[in-house]
C-alpha cells in the first residue's frame, strides 16, 4: 500500500504522525504539570502523596512518549536529528537532565535508606515539572523563529573536519532562550501543563481540600497560560513565515505565511479552532461548573491545538527549522526526510499505533476506574510511591 | 596534517557514551531477566494459588521495580547522544539506525510502560489472570525493546541491507530483513539476551544464598533458588552457544575485531586458543602503543581455527595480516585499503561537483569510482595514521576472556546448585551459598566485559569499515563535552548510590508477610 506512494506524501505523512506525537506528548505533560503543584496543592503528607500516586502511574505513559517521539523524528526527519540535537546541545542535554531526575523520584521517594531524602525527590520533580515543559516549549519555538546552524551534507569529503552541520553561535542552542518569542511559547507549554495538571487531579484524586485549591490554582494558571498563548499565537499569525519554492527547493520570507497555512488548510484551521474550544470549555466547565471531566476536553483540546500548530510549521511548503545563518539551509520535509524505503516500511509499523491506543486504553481503565483516596495509601497489597 | 583533527573531542564523545552506555547496562540486564522469573513465579502462583508464591512475586518485583526506574532514567540519554555527540552518524546512516530505534518506542516501550502499571497497581483491580499477563508482557516488552536496540548495534558491526546515495550523502536501506535478520543482528541479540537471563538468575541465587546463610525467610530463599537455578543452567547453556556463534560471526565480519580478542598478531592455519594469558605494558610495536604481546600464555592448539571456521586447519588472519596485507590468503593492506577509501571519498566529492556543473558524463564517472571503492569508504580517513586501525589489544584480549571463562563459571554454577537442591542440602551448604553472593558482582564483571569486548573491539568504527569515530562525531567545543561527562557521572553515580541503598535495605527487610510491594 505505502509503497505506491509518492515520497513527498510519505514525507507529509510522517509529519502528520510527529505532529501527533508531539501533540500526545504535550497534552501527557500534565504530569509534569502536576510535578509542579505537589505543594501548592498538597498542604499535608498525606495529601502530596495522593497527587504523587495519581500522577505516578502516568509519568511512564509521557515519558515513553517522549522516547517515540525522539525515535520517530530520527526515523523520518534524520537531518533535524543530526542538526538540531548535535547543534542545540546545551538545550537538550537540560531536556534530558530535566528527564533522568524525574524517571527514578516516584520509585525512590518513599522508599527506606533513599540516600538523599523525600524532598529531594521532589524537588526532583518540580525541577522537570518547570524545565522539562519551559525548554520542550521553547525549542519547538525555533521551529517557527529559526536557529543558528549550516548544513552542508558534502562536509564529509573533507576528511579533516567532515562535520556536515555546525552550530554558528558559542551557545549551542542556549541563545533560544534569550527570543521572548520561544520563551511565550515555552511559558505556554509550562502554564498549559499546569492547566491540564490540576484537571487531570482533580478527576483522579478523590480529597476535598486539594479539590478547593485546585479551584483557585485554576485562575493563577489559566489566565497566564491564556495571555502567553494568544500573545504567540497572534504574533505567529501576523509574522513573516519561512517558505519553500517547491520547484527549486528555494527558501523565502512569506508576509504571514503561518496564517496562510491556516487558511490554505482549512481542516487545519477547524482543528486548530476546535483545540483551542476544547481547551477553553475544559478550563471553564471546570470553573464555573465543577466538572471533573473536564480533563477530557482539556486533554482533546490541546492534542487537536498542537497538532495543528506542529502541522502549519511544516506543511504547505513550510520549512520546519529555519537557518538564521543561511536561509538556504532551512530544514524541509522534503530535503531532511529518510528515503521513501524507510518511510514506507516506518509507515507499516505505524498501523500499529492503533493498537497501542488500545491496549493503553484498556489498562488506563482498569487502572484508574475509580479516583484514589486516602485509604489507598493505606493499602498495603498495591504499590504506594 | 592529523592534527587538523581535534583527538581529544573525540576521546571525550566517546567517554561519554561509554559511560552512560555502561550505566545503563548495570540495571537492564537485571530487568530483563527478572521480568521472565518473575512472570515465572506468578504463573506458579496463580496455577496453584498457594500465597507464598504470590509474596515471593512481589519481592522480586520490588527489586525489578528499583532497578527498572533507574534504567529508564540512564537509558533515555542513550537515544539522543546519538544526535547530540555524533551527528554526522546520525545523517550518515539515520535512514537504517532510527527505523528500530522508532520500532522499539512504539512496540516495545509502550508495551513494557502501560502493562508495569497493570503490574505494580492492578493486584486488586483486574483478575489474576489478567494480571499474570500484564506480569508476561512487561517481561516480553522489556526483551523486545532489547530486539530492536541490538538489531541497531548489530548493523552498526555489520552494515547490509543498505546503498549509500551519493545524491544524500548517506546510507539508504534498501532491505529491511536484511537489517533485521542479518548473522550479527541475530547473535547479538541471542547472546545478550541469554547472557542477561543468566545474570538476573545469578542475582537471584545470590540474594537468596544470604537469607539461608541468615537462616532468615528459609522457603522464600529456598524456591527463588529452584526457579533460579533452572532458568540459569537453561540460560547459560544457551548463553555459550550463542557466544560460540557470535564469535564465528565476528570471526567471519570483524576479522580485527577477533584478532585483538586473542591478541594475535601473526595469523596462522592451526591457530591455537589462549585459554590464559598475561600481557606485557610495554608495546610490542613501538609504532603502536595498542600492540602488546604476551609474558605468559596457556594455549590450547588447533582450537582458535576450529572456533572461527569449525576446521582446524583454517587460516586466522593477525593483526599485522590485516595491518601489512597476506597476498596467499588475500587480505589486503590497510595501506591499500585507505587508498581505496581515499578514492571514495574524492569520488563523492567529485559526484557533488559534476553534479553542480551538470555534467553527467563526469558524475557517472564519479559514481563508478565511488562504488567500486565504497566498501573502505570509512579507511579514508586514516590517510595520516593508519596505526589507529588497530583496537586496544590488551582491552579487548581481558574482557573477552574474563567474560568467556565467568560464563563457564556461571553454567557449572548453576549445575551444583541444582545438584545440591536435588539432594536436599543447598540450606547446609555453607561454601556454596557463599559463592553464590560472591557470584554477584561477578556476574556485573562478566556482563560489561561483554559490551567492552564488543565496543572496544570494533574500534575505530562506528560503521564498521564506513565511518570512523572522527568522522562522526558532533562539532562541539571539547570542553562542553567534559561538563556533560562529569555532570553525567555526577549524577548517574549518585543515583546508582541510592539505588544500591534501597536495594540493600529492601533485600534487609526482605518479602512482607502479606500483600505489600
Amino acid at each position: 500500500m505505502f509503497e505506491t506512494f509518492e515520497l513527498y506524501t510519505l514525507q507529509q505523512y510522517w509529519w502528520i504522525i510527529i505532529s501527533l506525537l508531539a501533540s500526545l506528548l504535550v497534552f501527557l505533560m500534565f504530569v509534569q504539570g502536576g510535578q509542579t503543584l505537589i505543594y501548592q496543592l498538597g498542604k499535608t503528607e498525606t495529601e502530596r502523596s495522593l497527587i504523587i500516586n495519581t500522577l505516578g502511574r502516568k509519568w511512564e505513559l509521557t515519558f515513553t512518549t517522549l522516547v517515540t517521539f525522539g525515535g520517530a523524528f530520527f526515523a523520518s526527519f534524520p537531518l533535524f536529528y543530526s542538526t538540531s540535537f548535535g547543534g542545540a546541545y546545551w538545550v537538550w542535554m537540560a531536556i534530558l537532565f530535566a528527564f533522568v531526575i524525574q524517571a527514578i523520584s516516584y520509585e525512590y521517594r518513599t522508599k527506606p535508606a533513599n540516600f538523599l531524602g523525600r524532598k529531594t525527590y521532589e524537588v526532583f520533580l518540580f525541577l522537570n515539572g518547570l524545565l522539562g515543559t519551559i525548554l520542550i516549549g521553547t525549542a519547538v519555538g525555533t521551529f517557527f523563529n529559526g536557529a543558528n546552524f549550516s548544513v552542508d551534507k558534502m562536509n564529509l569529503t573533507n576528511i579533516y573536519d567532515s562535520a556536515i552541520s555546525r552550530w554558528e553561535t558559542p551557545f549551542h542552542g542556549l541563545e533560544a532562550v534569550l527570543n521572548i518569542h520561544n520563551v511565550a511559547l515555552g511559558l505556554s507549554v509550562f502554564f498549559l501543563a499546569r492547566v491540564l495538571g490540576i484537571l487531570y487531579i482533580v478527576n483522579s484524586v478523590n480529597e476535598e481540600n486539594i479539590l478547593v485549591r485546585a479551584r483557585r490554582q485554576m485562575w493563577n494558571n489559566a489566565v497566564p497560560f491564556l495571555v502567553f498563548f494568544l500573545y504567540f499565537v497572534i504574533y505567529l499569525l501576523l509574522k513573516q513565515g519561512f517558505a519553500v519554492n517547491p520547484e527549486t527547493g528555494e527558501i523565502f520570507m512569506e508576509k504571514y505565511k503561518y496564517l496562510h497555512n491556516l487558511l490554505q488548510m482549512p481542516v487545519v484551521l477547524i482543528l486548530f479552532l476546535a483545540g483551542v474550544a476544547g481547551v477553553l470549555y475544559g478550563i471553564s466547565s471546570f470553573l464555573f461548573c465543577r466538572s471533573r471531566k473536564a480533563i477530557w476536553f482539556g486533554g482533546a483540546g490541546t492534542v487537536l491545538a498542537v497538532f495543528s500548530l506542529l502541522l502549519i510549521a511544516g506543511l504547505n511548503n513550510t520549512a520546519y527549522y529555519p537557518s538564521l545563518h543561511n536561509l538556504q539551509h532551512s530544514l524541509t520535509i522534503r530535503n531532511s526526510s529518510s528515503s521513501h524505503y524507510t518511510l514506507t516500511a516506518m509507515s507499516y509499523v505505524s498501523l500499529f499505533v492503533p493498537v497501542v491506543i488500545a491496549y493503553i486504553y484498556v489498562a488506563w481503565k482498569s487502572i484508574n476506574n475509580k479516583p484514589i483516596e486516602k485509604s489507598d495509601l493505606d493499602d498495603d497489597s498495591s504499590h504506594i510511591y | 596534517m592529523t592534527e587538523a583533527f581535534d583527538y581529544s573531542l573525540i576521546d571525550w564523545s566517546r567517554a561519554q557514551f561509554a559511560l552512560t552506555a555502561m550505566y545503563h547496562w548495570i540495571f537492564v540486564p537485571l530487568t530483563l531477566g527478572l521480568g521472565f522469573i518473575m512472570a515465572i513465579m506468578e504463573t506458579i502462583y496463580v496455577r496453584t494459588g498457594n500465597p507464598e508464591w504470590k509474596r515471593i512475586t512481589k519481592f522480586w518485583m520490588t527489586i525489578f521495580g528499583i532497578n527498572f526506574a533507574i534504567g529508564v532514567a540512564t537509558g533515555i540519554i542513550l537515544e539522543f547522544e546519538f544526535g547530540t555527540n555524533w551527528s554526522n552518524y546520525s545523517w550518515f546512516v539515520g535512514d537504517i539506525f532510527g527505523a528500530p530505534l522508532a520500532i522499539e518506542g512504539i512496540m516495545a516501550f509502550f508495551l513494557e510502560s502501560t502493562f508495569i502499571a497493570v503490574m505494580f497497581f492492578g493486584w486488586n483491580k483486574v483478575s489474576k489472570k489478567f494480571h499474570l499477563v500484564s506480569t508476561w508482557l512487561v517481561a516480553f516488552g522489556a526483551s523486545l525493546s532489547a530486539l530492536w536496540i541490538l538489531v541497531a548495534n548489530a548493523w552498526m558491526q555489520l552494515p547490509v541491507g543498505m546503498k549509500f546515495n551519493p545524491e544524500t550523502a548517506r546510507n539508504e536501506m534498501h532491505n529491511f530483513w536484511d537489517v533485521l535478520l542479518s548473522p550479527m543482528a541475530v547473535s547479538k541479540f541471542t547472546h545478550t539476551i541469554s547472557s542477561s537471563y543468566l545474570l538476573a538468575a545469578i542475582i537471584v541465587i545470590g540474594i537468596s544464598s544470604w537469607y539461608l546463610l541468615r537462616k532468615r525467610h528459609i522457603v522464600f530463599a529456598k524456591r527463588s533458588i529452584v526457579v533460579a537455578a533452572v532458568f540459569g543452567l537453561i540460560t547459560s547453556i544457551f548463553t555459550i552457544l550463542t557466544g560460540d556463534y557470535s564469535a564465528r560471526v565476528v570471526a567471519q565480519n570483524q576479522p580485527m575485531k577477533f584478532a585483538a580478542f586473542e591478541g594475535l598478531y601473526v595469523g596462522q592455519t592451526r591457530a591455537p586458543l589462549v585459554a590464559i594469558g598475561v600481557m606485557s605494558t610495554s608495546p610490542e610495536d613501538p609504532d603502536n602503543e595498542n600492540i602488546k604481546d604476551f609474558v605468559f600464555k596457556i594455549e590450547i592448539p588447533n582450537f582458535l581455527s576450529y572456533m572461527a571456521f569449525q576446521d582446524i586447519n583454517a587460516f586466522v588472519p593477525g593483526i599485522r595480516d590485516l595491518m601489512e596485507g597476506n597476498e596467499k590468503y588475500n587480505i589486503p593492506s590497510a595501506a591499500e585499503k585507505i587508498a581505496r577509501g581515499k578514492l571514495a571519498i574524492d569520488a563523492l566529492a567529485e559526484f557533488k561537483l559534476a553534479k553542480e556543473a551538470q555534467d553527467q558524463a563526469k558524475m557517472d564517472e564519479a559514481r563508478q569510482i565511488l562504488d567500486e571503492n565504497f566498501q573502505y569508504f570509512g579507511y579514508g580517513y586514516f590517510v595520516d595514521d593508519p596505526s589507529r586501525l588497530v583496537p586496544s589489544v590488551p582491552i579487548t584480549f581481558y574482557s573477552f576472556h574474563i567474560m568467556v571463562a565467568l560464563g563457564m563459571w556461571f553454567m557449572m554454577f548453576f549445575a551444583i546448585v541444582l545438584l545440591l537442591v536435588y539432594k536436599g542440602k543447598i540450606s547446609q551448604s555453607k561454601f556454596w551459598l557463599t559463592i553464590g553472593i560472591v557470584n554477584i558482582p561477578l556476574a556485573y564483571i562478566a556482563s560489561q566485559s561483554g559490551w567492552i569486548t564488543a565496543e572496544m573491539g570494533r574500534q575505530p568504527w562506528v560503521i564498521q569499515d564506513l565511518m570512523p569515530t572522527m568522522a562522526a562525531v558532533s562539532r562541539l567545543d571539547t570542553n562542553a563535552v567534559i561538563t556533560t561527562f562529569i555532570l553525567f557521572g555526577v549524577v548517574f553515580t549518585t543515583l546508582l548510590i541510592a539505588e544500591l541503598k534501597i536495594m540493600f535495605k529492601q533485600i534487609k527487610i526482605g518479602p512482607k508477610q502479606e500483600g505489600g510491594h
